[in-house]
């Protein structure tokens, strides 16, 4: 805990070199490839989620399966949770050590939190009957929202080897570059969730 | 939350293209709650018709979008922004053709019913 002031000093006299900086930030360029491909795969399942939409085939429509207070809930989780990893980006750009695992560890309670919460709208839609294979409005549904959920619990793993990482490694150019890629995964899942939030839930209430 | 905001910004400035204060976050968290409760408050209380409702909720969900790459992803910053904003646009795209395009053809263009 009290070693902060000493991984500030490492910090400090780090290799400021060219070519190591230029790497890094090649990384985190070469991470938001990545992202852009992901918002192609998100773009595909929204598409089919649109395209079987009113297929309800008999099964329960939008109106009567989603309860509005749980998601509403989920959303203001997730975005305040896109909050705070941006306060631990200021806090590593402020040297803090201490500080930044402690804004990532309030992200992870966050990011756990909304979880737990979708799980469990799963499950209590599951018993009421309501499964991946009861129509294919409910097929697009899991599917796309389950592919958000998966990404927010990877989220949630890597979260964690990165505290430990910045436990035993301070602040150096490595991990704060994995530091930036993590936040921006993480604010890219909570627009992926506002568009979840408008093109599913509240679209399929109104 | 009580950081202080000084120090950082002018730190930042010179440091590696600027990656946001204190400030920016703050404004864009009460931008994006902003932009989240107006279209939960328009669809709870049916206050708007059907088209209206889903022009309005859709164009605050790309503001949102706008409003986290702008105060939270810092998009125009960095000395790849250019590349970030290319490769973003084409990845726009490609999402536009694909959905708008999959809606096109499965509502006016399916033969069997």
């Amino acid at each position: 805990m009290a070693n902060s002031v000493s991984h500030k000093a490492e910090q400090h006299g780090h290799d400021h070199g060219h070519h190591h900086h230029d790497l890094e930030s090649l990384k985190t360029f070469g991470f938001w490839i990545f992202l852009m491909t992901d918002v192609i795969i998100f773009g595909t399942l929204f598409a089919v989620y649109a395209v079987l939409r009113n297929n309800t085939a008999g099964g329960p429509t939008p109106e009567e399966l989603f309860k509005m207070p749980g998601v509403i809930a989920e959303t203001f989780i997730l975005l305040t949770s896109s909050f705070t990893s941006g306060l631990a980006v200021l806090a590593m750009h402020a040297g803090k050590r201490n500080q930044l695992i402690g804004w990532l560890a309030v992200t992870f309670v966050l990011g756990a939190a909304f979880i737990t919460l979708e799980v469990t709208e799963f499950i209590d839609m599951v018993h009421e009957g309501a499964t991946i294979a009861t129509s294919g409005f409910l097929s697009g549904f899991f599917t796309l929202v389950g592919t958000h959920g998966l990404h927010v619990s990877i989220g949630l793993i890597w979260m964690i080897g990165l505290m430990i990482q910045l436990r035993r490694r301070g602040i150096t150019n490595v991990t704060k570059r994995k530091v930036e890629v993590l936040s921006l995964y993480w604010h890219f899942l909570d627009v992926v969730w506002i568009f979840v939030l408008t093109v599913v839930y509240l679209m399929g209430v109104m | 939350m009580g950081q202080p905001t000084h120090g950082h910004g002018g730190h930042g400035a010179g440091h590696e293209g600027g990656h946001g204060s204190l400030k920016s976050y703050v404004i864009g968290f009460i931008l994006s709650i902003v932009l989240t409760i107006i279209p939960l408050v328009v669809v709870m209380n049916d206050m708007m018709g059907k088209t209206g409702t889903i022009v309005l909720i859709l164009i605050l969900a790309v503001l949102q979008f706008a409003v986290q790459l702008w105060f939270f992803m810092h998009l125009k910053d960095g000395e790849n922004a250019k590349w970030n904003i290319t490769a973003l646009l084409f990845a726009a795209l490609i999402l536009l053709v694909v959905v708008v395009g999959s809606i096109w053809i499965m509502t006016y263009n399916t033969v069997a019913h």
